[in-house]
């Protein structure tokens, strides 16, 4: 069983949900990548998605692209980002990474040399944001070639017909992009993200997660009460603008720890 | 006719064209994208669309532009014959508004009241603005903050004539920023807006699209150059940026074995210094606003900023079908340095009484070098993409010259 599967299942059967928080690899500083990570395991989260900063991050929000820049001017590129998860790895074998980022990147490397570096690496899966089920069939049997979960979008947009595409795709999980827009856009209406959860939930058995607009414990705690995970992005990052290089992986850990906290109430009673 | 034809019909059915072009966007703007190639198919085959298209394009526009026998500067250079499509003569002085007119009019029929639309040095967003006056459409336009500075009267233009401008700050704060934010907004708004994307670049269908509607520009010259010239070119050049005018005059000529198509890409200070907008000359394929072609990016598949002395040239895409067009052979492509291209527009203004936009020139300038080298009988068909008269600044400040300054 892959890790992500493995991460899913323990949840399932601790009846909690998944908490993924989403970081730029190399933002703010290329040297605090892993002590994030870290730190981000102990706050409480289950799987770790990591941004590939690239120069033209054409579906992110200001906050994303912002942090993308403060890495790119690090000259952070795909193979740093792949060093910092072995390193990662060296200490934490359990706690799945998926790579998220654009397809330019990507196809520069190749992806077979892309594949086999990202496996050797320890990443558990990828998310390709322009690469769209239709244009990545080559992406999907390398990924699957290397053990790696090649994970899908779905939006507010999506018909059912390509609801259906996705289900039959996408390996890992889903990632359900709540709102129409780019990341860290206005706060979401958790009525409508509900009923799309189920519209998803219909035609798949992958976990499903909800990012986009989510911006504190109790959305997260509401969003959890019917999706299997939760994604926070901007908001973290701007917890990182909002501190100091010193201060920041510490407010990262205390931020997503109370996140966490909210999340697992519902079972408590 | 001399010319022998061959059969080409490019994109397929997922907007490809061979490994280029397609749809790599993400999953919130799929629908939009097929209903958009769905209602687009339709009016193409609506007699109704087509008829009120070629109508603006008459009334409006002011088509067929002419083609002109460049007589002095063929004298002068003692080779191949030079014709000029006067594409410079439109309304709003550039090829740009044959394909505004075009995805207006889709606009209005789909029942969009807002149109966006990204702009370089602001030449797509004049002819987007001016459109969406003619059809009382809401038009707002991002430009690169960098660009705003540098094309201010552009920009004034544009909100004469009631268009919002939004500088954008993001990555190099020029043309492809502005691309990503438009197609931002568009994401965000995307049940009232329709986005008019300015070259044949973008997304399926857009590069088909937008080649569609000027390609206009070539169905002229294939009737008008026997009646002009007495015969077809035997090499039709255009300036490439993202590639619209080019492909405008290109498309209808493909079939025609016998012509060669020849795109000049901006060489800006030389390939060799590495300041150069030349995708399809220099870069490598990548996957770019939504599809697959020629980029120029560096050792990390970073997009690398470009340099050109033509702001409608400096883009570090191309569009798909002209990477398919120069891989199969089709089409050549070159560059022209940024000296050669302003040695072009000089003389092209000294010689015919013509000052054609820098973009063009660059056109003219492989003409220049190319007629010498062919017999007196030969024929070069350049588009004149666009008139110069957005260039006096630029021009001015290349000969050393302040035109707020005392005129020598």
């Amino acid at each position: 069983m892959s890790r992500i599967a493995a991460t899913f299942a323990r949840l399932a059967n601790e009846k909690r949900k998944a908490l993924i928080p989403f970081v730029t690899a190399g933002d703010p500083s290329p040297d605090i990548a892993v002590p994030l990570m870290h730190a981000l395991v102990d706050a409480g989260v289950d799987v770790i998605e990591l941004g590939v900063p690239f120069s033209d991050p054409m579906a992110d929000g200001p906050v994303i692209q912002r942090s993308s820049e403060r890495a790119l001017k690090f000259g952070v590129g795909l193979k740093d980002v792949l060093s910092y998860v072995a390193t990662f790895r060296q200490t934490n074998q359990s706690t799945p990474v998926v790579l998220m980022g654009y397809a330019n990147p990507i196809e520069r490397m190749g992806l077979k040399h892309f594949a086999e570096q990202a496996a050797a690496a320890g990443v558990d899966g990828v998310l390709v944001v322009d690469y769209p089920p239709e244009e990545s069939q080559n992406l999907l049997s390398t990924m699957d070639a290397a053990g790696i979960d090649t994970i899908y979008l779905l939006s507010p947009t999506s018909t059912d017909e390509r609801i259906k595409l996705v289900a039959d795709t996408a390996r890992g999980y889903i990632y359900y992009v709540s709102l129409k827009g780019v990341t860290g856009a206005a706060n979401i209406d958790t009525g409508d993200v509900e009923a799309m959860i189920a519209r998803i939930k219909s035609q798949t058995k992958l976990p499903v997660g909800v990012g986009f607009g989510i911006r504190d414990g109790e959305t997260a705690r509401r969003i959890a009460s019917f999706a299997d995970a939760v994604v926070i992005g901007s908001r973290i990052i701007q917890e990182m603008e909002a501190a100091t290089p010193e201060t920041a992986v510490e407010r990262v850990r205390v931020l997503v720890s109370g996140i966490r906290q909210a999340m697992d109430k519902r079972v408590e009673k | 006719m001399q010319t022998q034809t061959e059969k080409y019909s490019l994109p397929d059915a997922t907007g490809h064209f061979g490994p280029y072009g397609g749809v790599f966007v993400a999953e919130t703007l799929q629908a939009a994208l097929h209903e958009l190639n769905v209602e687009y198919e339709k009016a193409k085959a609506d007699p109704a669309f087509v008829a009120e298209f070629q109508r603006e394009l008459k009334h409006y526009v002011g088509r067929p532009s002419p083609i002109y026998h460049a007589k002095r500067l063929s004298e002068e250079l003692g080779g191949a014959q030079i014709y000029l499509k006067r594409e410079d003569l439109n309304h709003t002085g550039a090829h740009k508004v044959n394909n505004t007119v075009g995805q207006a009019l889709l606009a209005r029929r789909m029942g969009k009241p807002r149109v966006i639309a990204e702009t370089g040095a602001g030449q797509h967003g004049v002819a987007t603005a001016t459109v969406a006056a003619r059809y009382g459409l809401e038009c707002v336009v991002y430009m690169g903050s960098e660009d705003v500075r540098r094309q201010a009267q552009n920009v004034y233009r544009m909100k004469l004539l009631g268009a919002t401008v939004v500088p954008v700050e993001s990555g190099s704060k020029t043309l492809k920023d502005a691309l990503n934010e438009a197609m931002r907004d568009w994401v965000t708004n995307v049940e009232t807006t329709f986005y008019i994307i300015g070259t044949v670049a973008g997304p399926h269908p857009y590069p088909m699209m937008v080649r569609d509607f000027n390609s206009v520009v070539g169905k002229e010259c294939l009737t008008q150059m026997p009646e002009v010239a007495g015969r077809q070119p035997d090499a039709v050049l255009a300036c490439v940026g993202g590639g619209s005018n080019a492909m405008g005059i290109f498309y209808d000529y493909i079939p025609h074995k016998d012509v060669r198509l020849i795109g000049v890409e901006a060489g800006g200070d030389g390939i060799e210094t590495g300041r150069h907008a030349a995708s399809l000359s220099a870069g490598s394929p990548g996957v770019l606003h939504g599809n697959r072609t020629y980029l120029i990016q560096d050792a990390n598949g970073q997009i690398i900023d470009t340099h050109s002395v033509s702001a409608g040239l400096d883009y570090p895409g191309v569009g798909p079908e002209h990477a398919w067009l120069k891989d199969s052979g089709r089409a050549e492509y070159v560059a022209i340095n940024d000296d050669a291209a302003l040695a072009a527009f000089h003389r092209l203004c000294r010689t015919e009484g013509i000052i054609p936009a820098l973009e063009s020139s660059h056109a003219v300038a492989h003409a220049i070098k190319l007629a010498p080298t062919m017999s007196e009988d030969n024929i070069l068909l350049v588009n004149l993409s666009g008139r110069g008269d957005k260039d006096m600044a630029t021009v001015a400040e290349r000969g050393g010259m302040s035109l707020t300054a005392k005129a020598n």
